[in-house]
Protein backbone atom coordinates (compact mmCIF):
# COMPACT_ATOMS: atom_id res chain seq x y z
CA UNK A 1 0.00 0.00 0.00
CA UNK A 2 1.10 3.50 -0.72
CA UNK A 3 2.54 5.18 2.18
CA UNK A 4 0.04 8.64 1.05
CA UNK A 5 -2.97 5.74 1.19
CA UNK A 6 -2.49 5.33 5.00
CA UNK A 7 -4.83 7.03 7.70
CA UNK A 8 -2.89 9.29 10.05
CA UNK A 9 -3.14 6.51 13.09
CA UNK A 10 -1.95 3.80 10.76
CA UNK A 11 0.87 6.23 9.37
CA UNK A 12 1.88 6.71 12.91
CA UNK A 13 1.81 3.31 13.89
CA UNK A 14 3.77 2.36 11.06
CA UNK A 15 6.39 5.08 12.01
CA UNK A 16 6.46 3.78 15.78
CA UNK A 17 6.99 0.65 14.88
CA UNK A 18 10.19 1.39 12.34
CA UNK A 19 8.82 0.48 9.13
CA UNK A 20 9.43 4.07 8.01
CA UNK A 21 10.25 7.21 9.26
CA UNK A 22 8.62 10.63 10.09
CA UNK A 23 11.26 11.95 7.61
CA UNK A 24 10.12 9.58 5.04
CA UNK A 25 6.93 9.95 5.67
CA UNK A 26 6.99 13.93 5.25
CA UNK A 27 9.24 13.69 2.00
CA UNK A 28 6.18 11.45 0.57
CA UNK A 29 3.75 13.97 1.35
CA UNK A 30 5.72 17.12 -0.04
CA UNK A 31 6.39 14.78 -3.29
CA UNK A 32 2.80 14.64 -3.17
CA UNK A 33 2.63 18.66 -2.73
CA UNK A 34 4.86 18.94 -5.35
CA UNK A 35 3.36 16.60 -8.20
CA UNK A 36 -0.55 17.87 -7.78
CA UNK A 37 -0.69 21.26 -6.05
CA UNK A 38 -0.55 23.46 -9.02
CA UNK A 39 -3.08 21.40 -9.89
CA UNK A 40 -5.44 21.61 -6.60
CA UNK A 41 -3.76 24.62 -4.75
CA UNK A 42 -4.50 23.52 -1.16
CA UNK A 43 -2.36 25.69 0.23
CA UNK A 44 -1.86 29.50 0.67
CA UNK A 45 1.50 28.59 2.46
CA UNK A 46 4.10 25.64 1.62
CA UNK A 47 6.74 25.37 4.70
CA UNK A 48 9.10 22.15 3.06
CA UNK A 49 12.28 23.07 5.06
CA UNK A 50 10.90 23.71 8.19
CA UNK A 51 8.37 20.53 7.93
CA UNK A 52 11.56 18.26 7.33
CA UNK A 53 13.74 20.15 10.34
CA UNK A 54 10.54 19.52 12.35
CA UNK A 55 10.05 15.68 11.15
CA UNK A 56 13.93 15.13 11.53
CA UNK A 57 13.06 16.07 15.72
CA UNK A 58 9.96 13.92 15.84
CA UNK A 59 11.72 10.77 14.48
CA UNK A 60 14.59 11.46 17.09
CA UNK A 61 11.62 11.61 20.22
CA UNK A 62 9.84 9.00 19.00
CA UNK A 63 13.33 6.72 18.77
CA UNK A 64 13.89 7.99 22.45
CA UNK A 65 10.66 6.92 23.59
CA UNK A 66 9.02 10.59 24.16
CA UNK A 67 6.71 10.87 21.93
CA UNK A 68 4.49 7.79 21.42
CA UNK A 69 1.04 8.99 20.37
CA UNK A 70 -1.28 8.24 18.19
CA UNK A 71 0.09 10.94 16.04
CA UNK A 72 3.31 11.15 16.34
CA UNK A 73 5.35 11.63 13.17
CA UNK A 74 2.14 12.74 10.91
CA UNK A 75 2.99 15.28 8.51
CA UNK A 76 -0.41 17.90 8.61
CA UNK A 77 -2.30 20.72 6.88
CA UNK A 78 -3.26 23.72 9.30
CA UNK A 79 -6.37 26.21 8.15
CA UNK A 80 -4.70 29.64 7.23
CA UNK A 81 -6.67 31.40 9.91
CA UNK A 82 -4.93 29.40 12.71
CA UNK A 83 -1.91 31.22 13.87
CA UNK A 84 1.53 29.57 13.73
CA UNK A 85 4.66 31.10 15.37
CA UNK A 86 6.88 32.35 12.51
CA UNK A 87 4.76 31.08 9.85
CA UNK A 88 2.76 33.35 7.77
CA UNK A 89 -0.79 33.25 8.38
CA UNK A 90 -3.09 35.09 6.38
CA UNK A 91 -6.90 33.84 6.56
CA UNK A 92 -6.86 33.67 2.77
CA UNK A 93 -6.88 37.92 2.80
CA UNK A 94 -4.90 40.11 1.42
CA UNK A 95 -5.08 42.17 4.54
CA UNK A 96 -2.90 39.84 6.04
CA UNK A 97 -0.63 38.85 3.03
CA UNK A 98 2.38 38.97 5.21
CA UNK A 99 1.04 38.65 8.85
CA UNK A 100 3.75 36.37 10.86
CA UNK A 101 2.55 35.55 13.97
CA UNK A 102 4.21 35.79 17.19
CA UNK A 103 2.86 32.56 18.78
CA UNK A 104 1.01 29.30 17.61
CA UNK A 105 -2.96 28.53 18.56
CA UNK A 106 -3.51 26.39 21.58
CA UNK A 107 -4.77 23.81 18.96
CA UNK A 108 -1.79 24.05 16.48
CA UNK A 109 0.49 24.22 19.37
CA UNK A 110 -1.54 20.81 21.03
CA UNK A 111 -1.01 19.14 17.65
CA UNK A 112 2.72 19.72 17.51
CA UNK A 113 2.92 18.72 20.96
CA UNK A 114 1.70 15.35 20.09
CA UNK A 115 4.25 14.66 17.34
CA UNK A 116 2.43 16.11 14.59
CA UNK A 117 4.25 17.91 11.29
CA UNK A 118 3.26 21.31 10.47
CA UNK A 119 3.41 21.16 6.44
CA UNK A 120 2.16 24.51 6.16
CA UNK A 121 -1.34 26.62 5.95
CA UNK A 122 -4.73 25.71 3.88
CA UNK A 123 -6.19 27.84 1.82
CA UNK A 124 -9.72 28.94 2.75
CA UNK A 125 -12.45 31.03 1.47
CA UNK A 126 -11.10 34.85 3.31
CA UNK A 127 -11.91 35.28 6.84
CA UNK A 128 -13.62 31.86 6.55
CA UNK A 129 -16.45 33.77 5.17
CA UNK A 130 -17.83 31.39 2.26
CA UNK A 131 -18.62 28.03 0.88
CA UNK A 132 -16.57 27.45 -1.73
CA UNK A 133 -12.99 28.61 -0.86
CA UNK A 134 -13.32 30.62 -3.80
CA UNK A 135 -13.35 33.80 -1.74
CA UNK A 136 -9.57 33.43 -1.43
CA UNK A 137 -7.40 36.03 -2.21
CA UNK A 138 -4.97 33.55 -3.29
CA UNK A 139 -6.98 31.54 -5.67
CA UNK A 140 -9.42 29.09 -5.74
CA UNK A 141 -8.86 25.52 -4.71
CA UNK A 142 -9.99 22.80 -7.23
CA UNK A 143 -12.05 19.70 -5.84
CA UNK A 144 -9.97 16.72 -6.33
CA UNK A 145 -12.31 14.09 -6.82
CA UNK A 146 -13.16 16.74 -10.32
CA UNK A 147 -11.35 19.48 -10.33
CA UNK A 148 -13.84 21.83 -12.28
CA UNK A 149 -15.62 21.76 -8.81
CA UNK A 150 -15.41 23.21 -6.05
CA UNK A 151 -14.17 22.07 -2.70
CA UNK A 152 -16.73 23.70 -0.68
CA UNK A 153 -15.70 25.80 1.97
CA UNK A 154 -14.38 27.42 4.18
CA UNK A 155 -12.10 24.99 4.95
CA UNK A 156 -11.97 23.68 1.66
CA UNK A 157 -8.33 23.70 1.34
CA UNK A 158 -8.34 21.53 4.52
CA UNK A 159 -10.39 19.01 2.77
CA UNK A 160 -9.16 18.86 -0.15
CA UNK A 161 -5.77 18.32 0.71
CA UNK A 162 -6.42 15.44 2.81
CA UNK A 163 -8.83 14.14 -0.24
CA UNK A 164 -5.51 14.88 -2.54
CA UNK A 165 -3.14 13.16 0.28
CA UNK A 166 -0.92 16.41 -0.04
CA UNK A 167 -1.86 15.98 4.17
CA UNK A 168 -2.56 13.05 6.27
CA UNK A 169 -5.14 15.03 8.01
CA UNK A 170 -5.71 18.59 8.55
CA UNK A 171 -7.44 21.48 10.92
CA UNK A 172 -10.08 23.37 9.76
CA UNK A 173 -12.73 25.49 11.38
CA UNK A 174 -16.33 25.26 11.47
CA UNK A 175 -18.35 28.35 12.09
CA UNK A 176 -21.76 27.74 9.99
CA UNK A 177 -20.80 24.40 8.46
CA UNK A 178 -16.91 24.81 7.21
CA UNK A 179 -15.49 21.35 8.07
CA UNK A 180 -18.88 19.68 7.85
CA UNK A 181 -19.61 20.97 4.77
CA UNK A 182 -16.67 20.67 2.42
CA UNK A 183 -15.67 17.62 4.55
CA UNK A 184 -18.92 15.90 2.21
CA UNK A 185 -18.24 17.42 -0.91
CA UNK A 186 -14.07 16.05 -1.18
CA UNK A 187 -15.48 12.89 0.58
CA UNK A 188 -13.43 13.05 3.98
CA UNK A 189 -14.61 13.03 7.53
CA UNK A 190 -14.73 16.76 9.45
CA UNK A 191 -16.21 16.64 12.98
CA UNK A 192 -17.12 19.90 14.88
CA UNK A 193 -16.65 19.38 18.26
CA UNK A 194 -19.19 20.92 21.16
CA UNK A 195 -18.17 24.75 21.23
CA UNK A 196 -16.02 25.48 24.09
CA UNK A 197 -14.12 21.67 23.58
CA UNK A 198 -11.30 22.93 21.31
CA UNK A 199 -9.88 26.27 22.12
CA UNK A 200 -9.94 29.25 20.10
CA UNK A 201 -7.21 31.14 21.43
CA UNK A 202 -5.12 31.80 18.21
CA UNK A 203 -7.65 31.36 15.77
CA UNK A 204 -8.62 34.74 13.93
CA UNK A 205 -12.14 35.14 14.75
CA UNK A 206 -15.07 35.42 12.63
CA UNK A 207 -18.32 34.23 14.67
CA UNK A 208 -16.88 33.98 18.25
CA UNK A 209 -19.85 32.30 19.85
CA UNK A 210 -20.04 29.86 16.95
CA UNK A 211 -16.58 29.27 15.85
CA UNK A 212 -15.12 26.30 16.91
CA UNK A 213 -11.66 24.55 15.10
CA UNK A 214 -11.60 20.30 14.51
CA UNK A 215 -10.45 17.75 12.39
CA UNK A 216 -10.39 16.68 9.12
CA UNK A 217 -9.45 13.16 8.26
CA UNK A 218 -9.59 10.14 6.00
CA UNK A 219 -12.11 8.16 8.62
CA UNK A 220 -13.72 8.49 11.76
CA UNK A 221 -11.17 6.73 13.45
CA UNK A 222 -8.24 9.42 12.79
CA UNK A 223 -10.82 12.58 13.67
CA UNK A 224 -11.87 10.82 17.31
CA UNK A 225 -7.68 10.41 18.12
CA UNK A 226 -6.86 14.55 16.49
CA UNK A 227 -10.25 15.69 18.89
CA UNK A 228 -8.60 13.75 21.82
CA UNK A 229 -5.18 15.56 21.20
CA UNK A 230 -7.29 19.24 20.79
CA UNK A 231 -9.74 18.75 23.53
CA UNK A 232 -7.91 20.37 26.28
CA UNK A 233 -9.06 23.09 28.43
CA UNK A 234 -7.11 26.43 27.58
CA UNK A 235 -7.15 29.52 29.87
CA UNK A 236 -6.34 31.90 27.56
CA UNK A 237 -9.97 30.79 25.77
CA UNK A 238 -12.33 32.17 28.33
CA UNK A 239 -14.99 29.96 27.14
CA UNK A 240 -12.85 26.69 26.87
CA UNK A 241 -14.57 23.85 28.84
CA UNK A 242 -12.75 21.90 31.19
CA UNK A 243 -14.57 18.23 29.98
CA UNK A 244 -14.32 15.28 32.22
CA UNK A 245 -14.93 12.79 29.53
CA UNK A 246 -12.24 13.16 26.65
CA UNK A 247 -11.63 9.70 25.63
CA UNK A 248 -13.19 9.59 22.36
CA UNK A 249 -11.30 6.60 21.00
CA UNK A 250 -13.16 4.78 23.04
CA UNK A 251 -16.72 5.03 20.92
CA UNK A 252 -14.43 3.33 17.98
CA UNK A 253 -16.31 0.25 18.57
CA UNK A 254 -18.84 -1.39 16.13
CA UNK A 255 -21.75 -1.38 18.54
CA UNK A 256 -25.50 0.51 17.47
CA UNK A 257 -27.80 -2.13 19.33
CA UNK A 258 -30.33 0.57 20.50
CA UNK A 259 -28.93 3.38 19.97
CA UNK A 260 -32.30 5.97 18.85
CA UNK A 261 -31.35 7.77 16.03
CA UNK A 262 -33.69 10.70 14.57
CA UNK A 263 -34.18 11.81 11.33
CA UNK A 264 -35.15 15.25 10.73
CA UNK A 265 -38.11 15.07 8.35
CA UNK A 266 -37.45 18.80 7.40
CA UNK A 267 -33.63 18.02 6.33
CA UNK A 268 -35.09 15.67 3.99
CA UNK A 269 -37.40 17.89 2.04
CA UNK A 270 -37.49 20.64 -0.70
CA UNK A 271 -34.33 21.16 -1.65
CA UNK A 272 -32.47 18.17 -0.98
CA UNK A 273 -30.60 16.31 -3.91
CA UNK A 274 -32.29 12.98 -4.55
CA UNK A 275 -29.49 11.00 -4.40
CA UNK A 276 -27.97 12.79 -1.04
CA UNK A 277 -31.29 12.14 0.34
CA UNK A 278 -30.99 8.22 -1.21
CA UNK A 279 -27.92 8.18 0.39
CA UNK A 280 -29.22 9.31 3.94
CA UNK A 281 -31.75 6.83 3.60
CA UNK A 282 -29.19 3.70 3.09
CA UNK A 283 -27.43 5.00 5.70
CA UNK A 284 -30.05 5.05 8.20
CA UNK A 285 -30.99 1.24 6.66
CA UNK A 286 -27.81 0.09 7.64
CA UNK A 287 -27.40 1.05 10.95
CA UNK A 288 -31.01 -0.13 11.54
CA UNK A 289 -30.26 -3.61 10.74
CA UNK A 290 -27.39 -3.05 12.79
CA UNK A 291 -29.25 -2.79 15.67
CA UNK A 292 -30.27 0.92 15.91
CA UNK A 293 -33.87 2.40 15.81
CA UNK A 294 -34.08 5.09 13.54
CA UNK A 295 -37.35 7.08 13.18
CA UNK A 296 -38.45 10.37 11.55
CA UNK A 297 -39.23 13.46 13.86
CA UNK A 298 -40.08 17.32 13.10
CA UNK A 299 -36.98 19.18 14.43
CA UNK A 300 -38.56 22.47 13.00
CA UNK A 301 -37.52 26.02 12.49
CA UNK A 302 -34.80 24.47 10.14
CA UNK A 303 -35.57 27.26 7.84
CA UNK A 304 -34.76 30.47 10.66
CA UNK A 305 -31.66 28.94 11.20
CA UNK A 306 -30.02 30.44 8.00
CA UNK A 307 -31.28 34.53 8.64
CA UNK A 308 -30.76 34.17 12.72
CA UNK A 309 -26.73 32.43 11.54
CA UNK A 310 -26.22 35.85 9.28
CA UNK A 311 -27.28 38.44 11.46
CA UNK A 312 -25.26 37.01 14.68
CA UNK A 313 -22.27 35.70 12.54
CA UNK A 314 -21.69 39.04 10.61
CA UNK A 315 -22.46 41.00 13.45
CA UNK A 316 -20.10 39.55 15.64
CA UNK A 317 -17.91 39.70 12.28
CA UNK A 318 -18.25 43.21 12.00
CA UNK A 319 -16.39 43.48 15.58
CA UNK A 320 -13.89 41.51 14.90
CA UNK A 321 -12.62 42.61 11.90
CA UNK A 322 -12.75 46.02 13.19
CA UNK A 323 -9.01 45.70 14.37
CA UNK A 324 -7.87 45.28 10.65
CA UNK A 325 -6.95 48.73 9.71
CA UNK A 326 -2.96 48.56 8.76
CA UNK A 327 -1.58 49.86 12.11
CA UNK A 328 -0.22 47.16 13.80
CA UNK A 329 0.52 44.55 11.10
CA UNK A 330 -0.75 43.53 7.86
CA UNK A 331 -1.39 45.44 4.75
CA UNK A 332 -1.53 49.13 4.16
CA UNK A 333 -3.28 51.30 1.12
CA UNK A 334 -0.12 53.23 -0.22
CA UNK A 335 -1.86 56.87 -0.59
CA UNK A 336 -3.61 57.95 1.83
CA UNK A 337 -4.67 61.53 3.78
CA UNK A 338 -4.90 61.63 7.62
CA UNK A 339 -5.54 58.59 9.88
CA UNK A 340 -9.30 58.20 9.02
CA UNK A 341 -8.53 57.69 5.43
CA UNK A 342 -5.79 55.41 5.68
CA UNK A 343 -8.37 52.85 7.77
CA UNK A 344 -10.73 52.84 5.08
CA UNK A 345 -8.74 52.99 2.27
CA UNK A 346 -6.66 50.02 3.99
CA UNK A 347 -9.70 48.33 5.10
CA UNK A 348 -11.75 48.41 1.16
CA UNK A 349 -8.75 47.44 -0.53
CA UNK A 350 -7.69 44.58 1.81
CA UNK A 351 -10.81 42.81 1.68
CA UNK A 352 -12.81 41.21 -0.78
CA UNK A 353 -16.48 42.01 -2.26
CA UNK A 354 -18.28 39.05 0.64
CA UNK A 355 -15.99 40.21 3.87
CA UNK A 356 -17.16 43.88 2.83
CA UNK A 357 -20.64 42.62 2.78
CA UNK A 358 -20.89 40.60 5.51
CA UNK A 359 -19.40 43.60 7.37
CA UNK A 360 -21.56 45.87 6.55
CA UNK A 361 -24.57 43.93 7.36
CA UNK A 362 -22.81 43.52 10.56
CA UNK A 363 -22.64 47.03 11.44
CA UNK A 364 -26.26 47.67 10.48
CA UNK A 365 -28.00 44.75 12.28
CA UNK A 366 -25.77 46.34 15.64
CA UNK A 367 -26.57 50.10 14.64
CA UNK A 368 -29.06 51.57 16.99
CA UNK A 369 -32.38 51.37 15.73
CA UNK A 370 -31.99 48.22 14.61
CA UNK A 371 -30.17 46.73 17.02
CA UNK A 372 -33.46 45.03 18.67
CA UNK A 373 -35.19 44.30 15.50
CA UNK A 374 -32.44 41.96 14.60
CA UNK A 375 -29.87 41.56 16.36
CA UNK A 376 -31.63 40.52 19.66
CA UNK A 377 -34.22 38.78 17.65
CA UNK A 378 -31.80 36.31 15.84
CA UNK A 379 -30.41 36.05 19.45
CA UNK A 380 -33.98 34.79 20.37
CA UNK A 381 -34.64 32.65 17.66
CA UNK A 382 -31.47 30.76 18.50
CA UNK A 383 -32.69 30.53 21.65
CA UNK A 384 -35.79 28.32 20.17
CA UNK A 385 -33.33 26.84 17.99
CA UNK A 386 -31.59 25.40 21.00
CA UNK A 387 -34.72 24.49 22.77
CA UNK A 388 -35.79 22.43 19.79
CA UNK A 389 -32.47 20.32 19.68
CA UNK A 390 -32.90 19.98 23.86
CA UNK A 391 -36.80 18.49 22.44
CA UNK A 392 -35.16 15.95 20.50
CA UNK A 393 -32.04 15.30 22.35
CA UNK A 394 -34.60 13.71 25.16
CA UNK A 395 -35.54 11.48 22.31
CA UNK A 396 -32.56 11.18 20.35
CA UNK A 397 -28.96 9.76 21.28
CA UNK A 398 -28.05 10.86 17.59
CA UNK A 399 -29.39 12.46 14.76
CA UNK A 400 -28.63 11.72 11.42
CA UNK A 401 -29.13 13.58 8.20
CA UNK A 402 -27.68 14.78 4.97
CA UNK A 403 -24.24 17.04 5.72
CA UNK A 404 -25.31 19.75 2.74
CA UNK A 405 -28.17 19.41 0.05
CA UNK A 406 -26.31 19.06 -2.93
CA UNK A 407 -22.82 17.24 -3.57
CA UNK A 408 -20.00 19.75 -4.99
CA UNK A 409 -21.29 22.69 -7.05
CA UNK A 410 -19.08 23.71 -9.99
CA UNK A 411 -16.37 26.19 -9.83
CA UNK A 412 -17.96 29.92 -10.45
CA UNK A 413 -21.44 28.96 -10.12
CA UNK A 414 -22.10 29.98 -6.42
CA UNK A 415 -20.72 33.69 -6.08
CA UNK A 416 -23.18 34.66 -8.96
CA UNK A 417 -26.01 34.71 -6.29
CA UNK A 418 -24.64 34.98 -2.65
CA UNK A 419 -28.01 34.21 -0.87
CA UNK A 420 -28.31 31.09 -2.67
CA UNK A 421 -24.97 29.95 -1.45
CA UNK A 422 -25.79 30.83 1.97
CA UNK A 423 -29.04 28.18 1.89
CA UNK A 424 -26.39 25.69 1.10
CA UNK A 425 -25.34 25.43 4.87
CA UNK A 426 -28.91 24.60 5.89
CA UNK A 427 -28.26 21.27 7.54
CA UNK A 428 -25.13 22.78 9.30
CA UNK A 429 -25.76 26.02 10.56
CA UNK A 430 -28.05 25.20 13.43
CA UNK A 431 -25.62 23.17 14.87
CA UNK A 432 -23.25 26.18 15.45
CA UNK A 433 -26.24 27.94 16.84
CA UNK A 434 -26.87 25.22 19.36
CA UNK A 435 -23.21 24.74 19.83
CA UNK A 436 -23.63 21.24 19.33
CA UNK A 437 -21.12 18.61 17.91
CA UNK A 438 -21.33 17.46 14.46
CA UNK A 439 -19.65 15.05 11.78
CA UNK A 440 -20.02 14.58 8.12
CA UNK A 441 -19.04 11.09 7.38
CA UNK A 442 -18.53 10.63 3.30
CA UNK A 443 -21.24 7.89 2.23
CA UNK A 444 -21.51 7.03 -1.60
CA UNK A 445 -20.72 8.60 -4.55
CA UNK A 446 -23.43 10.91 -7.14
CA UNK A 447 -23.63 10.17 -10.36
CA UNK A 448 -21.26 12.79 -11.52
CA UNK A 449 -18.38 11.12 -9.26
CA UNK A 450 -18.69 13.00 -6.42
CA UNK A 451 -19.01 12.02 -2.91
CA UNK A 452 -21.82 12.70 -1.17
CA UNK A 453 -21.56 13.13 2.86
CA UNK A 454 -24.11 12.18 5.91
CA UNK A 455 -24.35 14.44 8.89
CA UNK A 456 -24.39 13.25 12.46
CA UNK A 457 -25.65 15.64 15.32
CA UNK A 458 -24.72 14.72 18.98
CA UNK A 459 -26.45 16.65 22.07
CA UNK A 460 -23.65 19.14 23.70
CA UNK A 461 -20.96 17.27 24.96
CA UNK A 462 -21.88 13.83 23.57
CA UNK A 463 -19.35 13.39 20.75
CA UNK A 464 -18.87 9.95 21.35
CA UNK A 465 -22.49 8.86 20.11
CA UNK A 466 -21.61 11.02 17.26
CA UNK A 467 -18.43 8.92 16.67
CA UNK A 468 -19.99 5.86 17.52
CA UNK A 469 -22.87 6.11 14.87
CA UNK A 470 -20.20 7.55 12.12
CA UNK A 471 -17.97 4.72 13.16
CA UNK A 472 -20.22 1.62 12.31
CA UNK A 473 -21.73 3.15 9.67
CA UNK A 474 -18.22 3.47 8.37
CA UNK A 475 -17.29 -0.01 8.80
CA UNK A 476 -20.38 -0.76 6.02
CA UNK A 477 -18.78 1.71 3.43
CA UNK A 478 -16.45 1.22 0.34
CA UNK A 479 -12.90 2.77 1.28
CA UNK A 480 -13.18 5.59 -1.88
CA UNK A 481 -10.67 7.76 -2.17
CA UNK A 482 -10.07 9.92 -5.81
CA UNK A 483 -7.63 9.73 -8.22
CA UNK A 484 -5.03 12.00 -8.37
CA UNK A 485 -2.71 10.24 -10.50
CA UNK A 486 -4.29 11.84 -13.26
CA UNK A 487 -4.08 14.49 -11.19
CA UNK A 488 -7.07 15.75 -12.91
CA UNK A 489 -6.01 16.45 -16.08
CA UNK B 1 -37.67 44.34 -2.78
CA UNK B 2 -39.28 45.30 0.64
CA UNK B 3 -36.17 47.10 2.55
CA UNK B 4 -35.14 49.35 0.34
CA UNK B 5 -31.77 50.78 1.39
CA UNK B 6 -30.92 54.45 1.04
CA UNK B 7 -28.39 56.28 0.33
CA UNK B 8 -28.24 57.80 3.60
CA UNK B 9 -28.03 54.64 5.23
CA UNK B 10 -25.33 52.90 3.20
CA UNK B 11 -23.20 56.12 3.51
CA UNK B 12 -23.68 55.54 7.15
CA UNK B 13 -22.98 51.97 6.98
CA UNK B 14 -20.13 52.70 5.67
CA UNK B 15 -18.90 55.08 8.28
CA UNK B 16 -19.72 52.07 10.78
CA UNK B 17 -17.39 49.81 9.08
CA UNK B 18 -14.91 52.22 8.16
CA UNK B 19 -15.17 51.11 4.56
CA UNK B 20 -14.68 53.74 1.63
CA UNK B 21 -17.02 52.17 -1.29
CA UNK B 22 -17.12 53.93 -5.26
CA UNK B 23 -20.64 54.89 -6.40
CA UNK B 24 -20.74 51.29 -7.79
CA UNK B 25 -19.84 49.58 -4.95
CA UNK B 26 -22.74 51.46 -2.62
CA UNK B 27 -25.13 50.48 -5.62
CA UNK B 28 -24.67 46.88 -5.43
CA UNK B 29 -24.24 46.98 -1.50
CA UNK B 30 -27.61 48.73 -1.24
CA UNK B 31 -29.16 45.62 -3.33
CA UNK B 32 -27.11 42.99 -1.94
CA UNK B 33 -28.12 44.82 2.13
CA UNK B 34 -31.68 44.85 0.78
CA UNK B 35 -31.87 41.48 -0.23
CA UNK B 36 -30.63 40.00 2.04
CA UNK B 37 -32.81 41.75 5.15
CA UNK B 38 -35.81 40.75 2.93
CA UNK B 39 -34.70 37.60 3.95
CA UNK B 40 -33.95 38.74 7.57
CA UNK B 41 -37.20 39.52 8.04
CA UNK B 42 -38.39 35.84 7.76
CA UNK B 43 -37.54 35.47 11.38
CA UNK B 44 -40.61 38.25 12.10
CA UNK B 45 -42.57 35.07 10.92
CA UNK B 46 -41.61 33.73 15.03
CA UNK B 47 -43.38 34.94 17.90
CA UNK B 48 -40.32 34.88 20.31
CA UNK B 49 -41.67 37.22 22.61
CA UNK B 50 -41.26 34.25 25.69
CA UNK B 51 -37.28 33.59 24.30
CA UNK B 52 -34.75 35.35 26.02
CA UNK B 53 -31.89 36.26 23.84
CA UNK B 54 -29.52 33.84 24.22
CA UNK B 55 -25.89 34.79 23.46
CA UNK B 56 -23.70 32.04 24.65
CA UNK B 57 -25.13 28.39 24.39
CA UNK B 58 -23.71 27.35 27.62
CA UNK B 59 -24.13 29.61 31.03
CA UNK B 60 -20.42 31.09 30.99
CA UNK B 61 -19.28 33.42 33.42
CA UNK B 62 -15.92 35.77 33.49
CA UNK B 63 -13.02 33.66 33.74
CA UNK B 64 -10.43 35.24 35.79
CA UNK B 65 -6.52 34.43 36.27
CA UNK B 66 -3.88 36.06 37.97
CA UNK B 67 -2.34 38.72 35.58
CA UNK B 68 1.15 37.31 35.56
CA UNK B 69 3.59 37.92 32.41
CA UNK B 70 4.55 34.51 30.78
CA UNK B 71 5.58 35.79 27.77
CA UNK B 72 9.25 37.06 27.03
CA UNK B 73 9.75 40.39 25.28
CA UNK B 74 8.61 40.42 21.53
CA UNK B 75 9.21 43.44 20.83
CA UNK B 76 11.09 42.93 17.51
CA UNK B 77 8.89 40.46 16.43
CA UNK B 78 5.86 42.20 17.10
CA UNK B 79 7.10 45.32 15.39
CA UNK B 80 8.23 43.46 12.21
CA UNK B 81 4.68 43.11 11.26
CA UNK B 82 4.44 46.84 11.45
CA UNK B 83 3.23 48.62 8.11
CA UNK B 84 5.45 51.27 9.18
CA UNK B 85 7.38 51.97 12.62
CA UNK B 86 9.80 54.54 13.30
CA UNK B 87 12.15 54.12 16.59
CA UNK B 88 10.66 51.09 17.84
CA UNK B 89 7.10 52.33 17.64
CA UNK B 90 4.52 52.22 15.38
CA UNK B 91 3.89 54.61 12.77
CA UNK B 92 0.46 56.38 12.06
CA UNK B 93 -0.25 59.73 10.28
CA UNK B 94 -0.70 62.36 12.27
CA UNK B 95 -3.79 62.44 14.56
CA UNK B 96 -3.50 65.40 16.78
CA UNK B 97 -3.07 68.71 14.43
Amino acid sequence: MDILDLTAVRLSEKIKGGELSAVEATKAVLGQISSVEDYYHCYVTVEEEKALRQAEQVQEKIKAGELSGPLAGVPVAIKDNICTEGMRTTCSSRILYNFIPTYTATAAKALKEAGAIVLGKANMDEFAMGSTTETSYYGVTKNPWNPEHVPGGSSGGSCAAVAAREAFCALGSDTGGSIRQPSSFCGVTGLKPTYGTVSRYGLIAYGSSLDQIGPVAKDVADCAALLEVLAVHDPKDSTSVRREETDFTAALVQDVKGMRIGIPKDYMGEGLDPQVREAVEQAAKVLEEQGAIVEGFDLSLVEYAIPAYYVIASAEASSNLSRFDGVKYGYRTEDYEGLHNMYKKTRSEGFGEEVKRRIMLGSFVLSSGYYDAYYLKALRTKALIKQAFDRAFEKYDVILGPTAPTTAPRLGESLKDPLQMYLGDIYTVSVNLAGLPGMSVPYGIDDKGLPIGVQFIGDAFQENKVIRAGYALEQTREWQMPDTKKGGR
Amino acid sequence: MANVISDETIDYVGILSKLELSEQEKEQAKKDMGRMLDYIDKLNELDTSQAEPMSHVFPVHNVFREDVVTNEDLREEILANAPEQKEGQFEVPKTVE
